[in-house]
């Protein structure tokens, strides 16, 4: 996976609702149609990152299941950062196809 | 990322394993639901999430500043170490912390009184004001601690100068505080008017002295109390000023209080209480020194103008001095006038201040100075041995951590915190050992009746010096092994253990060189260290002509009593008398001057019109003196009741003065004069009597020819009275007697006991220092290179474990693999011997003035101090020779 893409997909997962990390990682793998294959251990440092730069907040909670789970949730400095990432990414993937696939 | 994330940094990673486990448990479930066994599901789950603690550890690095993580680890990792490795750990800090410390704490002591400056304003301005290298020498009467000018002199200075903003003087003085009984002194100062101002010292409370209270005649001059004497005497109340103080017994109102910081201009002393000078013939009464044109008893200083230069001042008052010394002349003969008439009034920088304790100790310490640099650079070798010997102990320890995937940074990095926590520890042990030992040694310098004062505060510049000197030889020595040993490839490090391979040849080196240094470095600590015990010794079993113990000496002030002069002779006769029946004392004797006091009266003598150049030392004592005194008289007789003050007036004399005036005649009923000053009387001296030889002012000078004078004879007497008393009782338990007897005699005698055997031994402060300290000093540095060279022949023997292993196995004989480790140690041993004495023969001279009837190449100390300290080196080396031969070769061989 690219480099940064795994911080905006967590973002994007999380602007639906409060998730814990292993709904995270199968919403992923769910919503790319089984191609985006996380390493579900990886995500944990990622969720760790992204709290720690504020743009995401942490809680325990109860899961489907009735498990005790750590969820997180978008703060509103998250939404803004996933809107300036969502562009960024748009911007790249319109660059990127320009290269290959001139008109 | 958070300060306080980083330091919560464990409790988080908890937090993420719940986490984690969470995971695990929502996956094992939809597993489960998924169709699988729980165990398979729990395994899946696993495998699901990938290297859970590789997880934990990600997170936990983002959290942790790596440096600072890393390091206290190692702080924490060498702390272990050290303590399960105790002995190494207290050799290590406590040698390191004696180097230290005691540099620091001698440094502290020669700074106070050598280096730094008064603390006053200005200090660099200030200038001493004597007389310029004194041709012929002065003649007079000299009291107190700085006796540079006579008061005309200062007067005539003080008018005449035009180079100084501000000139002032002082004396010394000790006022007594009580009116009767035991006396009570204070550290008294009297001072001209600008004492203070000059100084730039302002009052802390009330005011200082001006020159309106410093006027000739004043009645009831103003007091300004020290600080230190405020505090003691009065709790440090406020309201003291207004109060009075009575010195000499007489009131003198208190206006003011000096700062904590000023001690006054003499180092080494605090004042009490400051008077103006005027009120000098307050205390003195008749013998005022003020209009004595040869008493000499002031010092004094200037402060420089602005803009003027020493060399200018200077000028100015050698041009001034002429007419201030025809001004000044006393009735001197002849030949002194000339010479107080060619007198030049110079000028000193004073802005370290003054002090005798300077001129006494500034070379023993510079002394010690040098004694202690080589205790630490024992010390510094010492510990490069010993991390020499634990880095390459834990070669093998390095080289398996290198291979199992330490980097090489890491492990220097934990080395260096190692070697940091030993000189840390050590550096802090000796900021505290030299607070200890500096108040140790202004308290050694204290007798009862010289209260040294030294400002002592801990000096963080050789306290910085010396600690970098530790921590850099830590490193070097830490350090250095453990970059080699990180150099080489694990596999070879690990090898070298093992049978068959030798060891860095060079390395051993290194520390065979470092015990000879120190076995050289101690031996000339040692050989000092026996000089100067030898000296004190020497001085300690001299014989000095009288018998010290159960000597009490009595000094009555009589200043109050009101005894008309003539009355005084019968007095103080019957004085003595009195105090010779008490019980216990078995003889009492009237001594104007006691030997080893340090007072001394000197006068040239003439024999049948001729003069003699050498002066003779005098003493006037009463008849039982030589008695008391434990002094045969050799030929002739003692005083009695013959000689009557109208009478022939006769003298006593030494054996010197007999072999040196009258060589080859019977000294019995010859005759000298003394050269009195023109028309004064010379009456003839008759001499009555021969006694042995005696020191006079001091243990250490040679024998003088001495002529004793008898009390019986005296011409007006001061009111003052000292009797030697002899006791077989202990002398604490004469004294209530004694004050007793004085009381009955009259309530207003003021006195003051001491012994002659505590006086000689404050005389011998000096080399008392000199003995205990060199001798503590040497000590410890003979046994830090003991453990050096104990510690290099453990470990030549336990590297060489399989040769000697082989050996015994072999049939080597079991003495000659002690006689083969002990050979090894000798040779050690000798090298350091040899280096150390030419090194210790070199040094010695420089404290050759300090030494007592000895000589610095003196070869029976020499030879002293090599036997002992090579005694002792022998002696630890056997423990590992011996160590060697109960190997047993099995075991050896088995081991690798």
């Amino acid at each position: 996976m690219l480099q940064g893409t795994l911080d905006l997909l967590i973002l994007k997962t999380l602007a639906i609702g409060p998730a814990h990390g292993h709904s995270v990682a199968y919403a992923i793998e769910r919503q790319s149609d089984e191609v985006l294959q996380v390493e579900h251990g990886s995500l944990y440092p990622a969720l760790h990152r992204l709290e720690d730069r504020g743009w995401i907040a942490s809680f325990w909670g109860t899961s489907e299941n009735n498990r005790r789970a750590r969820y997180y949730r978008l703060t509103p400095a998250g939404r803004k950062q996933l809107a300036a990432q969502t562009n960024r990414w748009d911007e790249i993937v319109r660059a990127v196809n320009r290269i290959l696939r001139p008109a | 990322m958070s300060l306080i994330r980083f330091l919560r940094r464990s409790a988080w990673d908890q937090e993420r394993a719940r986490e984690l486990e969470s995971y695990l448990a929502i996956e094992t479930d939809e597993n489960i639901a998924r169709g699988m066994t729980p165990a398979e599901a729990r395994d899946a789950a696993r495998r699901k999430l990938g290297n859970a603690t590789l997880v934990r550890e990600e997170i936990y690095q983002m959290n942790t500043v790596r440096l600072v993580d890393s390091a206290w680890r190692d702080l924490k990792y060498g702390a272990r170490l050290l303590r399960f490795n105790p002995a190494f750990a207290i050799v290590a800090i406590l040698s390191l912390a004696l180097g230290i410390g005691a540099n620091t704490a001698i440094f502290q002591l020669l700074d106070a009184i050598r280096i730094r400056t008064l603390p006053v304003k200005n200090p660099g301005e200030l200038l001493e004001l004597r007389i310029a290298e004194p041709v012929g020498g002065r003649t007079g009467q000299f009291s107190g601690r700085r006796p540079s000018l006579t008061n005309a002199l200062w007067e005539q200075i003080r008018t005449r100068q035009q180079v100084f903003s501000d000139v002032f003087a002082w004396s010394g003085v000790g006022f007594d505080l009580t009116t009767s009984g035991e006396a009570r002194t204070a550290q008294g100062l009297w001072v001209s008017g600008d004492f203070f101002n000059g100084l730039g010292v302002p009052a802390l409370i009330g005011r200082t002295l001006t020159r309106d209270d410093d006027r000739r005649g004043c009645a009831a001059p103003a007091a300004v109390l020290g600080y230190g004497f405020w505090q003691r005497e009065y709790g440090g109340d406020p309201s003291v000023v207004g109060r009075s103080i009575t010195l000499d017994g007489h009131p003198f109102p208190i206006v003011g209080v000096a700062p904590a910081s000023f001690f006054g201009v003499e180092v080494g002393r605090a004042f009490d209480v400051a008077v103006p000078l005027c009120a000098e013939p307050i205390s003195r009464g008749t013998r005022s020194a003020l209009d004595k044109r040869a008493v000499w008893f002031l010092g004094a200083m200037g402060r420089l103008k602005p803009g003027l230069s020493v060399d200018q001042a200077r000028a100015q008052l050698a041009s001034i001095s002429a007419p201030i010394f025809k001004e000044t002349l006393p009735d001197y003969r002849a030949e002194d006038a000339k010479h107080y008439l060619e007198f030049k009034i110079g000028a000193y920088p004073a802005g370290t201040g003054i002090s005798q304790l300077r001129r006494q100790y500034e070379s023993p310490l510079w002394l010690l100075l040098a004694t202690t640099t080589l205790v630490l650079l024992i010390a510094c070798a010492n510990l490069a041995n010993l991390m020499l010997a634990r880095a390459t102990a834990r070669e093998r320890e390095i080289a398996v951590r290198l291979a199992i995937g330490a980097s090489r940074g890491r492990i220097v990095r934990q080395l260096l915190a190692e070697s940091l926590l030993i000189a840390a520890v050590g550096a802090a042990t000796g900021a505290l050992l030299a607070q200890w030992l500096s108040r140790f040694l202004v308290n050694f310098l204290t007798t009862d009746n010289n209260r040294v004062f030294v400002a002592l505060s801990l000096d963080w510049r050789i306290f910085a010096f010396t600690a970098a000197l530790a921590v850099v030889t830590c490193l070097i020595f830490g350090l250095a092994p453990a970059m080699r040993a990180t150099g080489t490839a694990p596999a070879a490090a690990m090898k070298t253990g093992s049978r068959g391979s030798t060891d860095g040849r060079e390395r051993f080196g290194i520390r065979r060189a470092l015990v000879v240094a120190q076995v050289a470095l101690s031996l000339v600590l040692v050989v000092g260290a026996v000089l100067f015990v030898r000296s004190l010794r020497n001085l300690l079993t001299l014989d000095a002509g009288f018998q010290q113990n159960g000597i009490l000496v009595v000094n009555m002030d009589l200043r109050r009593v009101g005894l008309p002069e003539e009355r005084r002779r019968a007095v103080f006769a019957d004085i003595t008398a009195k105090l010779a029946a008490i019980p216990g004392v078995s003889s009492a004797a009237q001594a104007l001057i006691v030997p080893v006091s340090g007072s001394g009266w000197n006068n040239n003598i003439v024999i049948n019109g001729k003069k003699y150049p050498d002066p003779v030392n005098f003493n006037e004592v009463s008849a039982g003196y030589f008695r008391t005194m434990g002094t045969p008289i050799l030929a002739g007789r003692d005083f009695d009741e013959r000689d009557t003050p109208g009478g022939e007036k006769v003298v006593i004399v030494t054996q010197l003065f007999t072999q040196k005036y009258f060589a080859g005649q019977n000294p019995i009923g010859q005759t000298f004069q003394i050269d009195e000053a023109p028309g004064q009387p010379r009456p003839l001296c008759r001499i009555i009597g021969v006694v042995k030889d005696t020191k006079y002012t001091d243990l250490r000078e040679e024998f003088v020819p001495i002529g004793y004078f008898t009390s019986s004879q005296a011409e007006k007497p001061d009111p003052f009275l000292q009797v030697a008393l002899r006791s077989n009782a202990p002398l604490t338990s004469i004294t209530p007697a004694v004050t007793a007897v004085l009381g009955q005699v009259n309530s207003n005698i003021i006195v003051q006991f001491q012994t002659l055997p505590a006086m000689v031994r404050d005389s011998l402060m000096r080399e008392r220092l000199m003995a205990t300290l060199s001798g503590f000093f040497g000590a410890l540095a003979a046994l830090i290179a003991t453990i050096g060279l104990y510690g290099v022949m453990s470990y030549m023997v336990a590297r060489r474990r399989n040769e000697i292993g082989i050996r015994i196995a072999l049939g080597a004989d079991r003495r000659a693999v002690v006689g083969m480790v002990m050979r090894e140690a000798g040779l050690l041993l000798a090298a350091g011997v040899v280096v150390g004495t030419a090194l210790a023969v070199a040094a010695a001279r420089t404290a050759a003035t300090l030494l007592f009837g000895l000589r610095p190449g003196d070869p029976a100390t020499l030879a002293m101090a090599a036997i002992g300290l090579g005694t002792v080196a022998m002696l630890a080396s056997y423990l590992p020779a011996l160590r060697a031969a109960r190997l047993q070769p099995t075991e050896a061989l088995r081991e690798e």
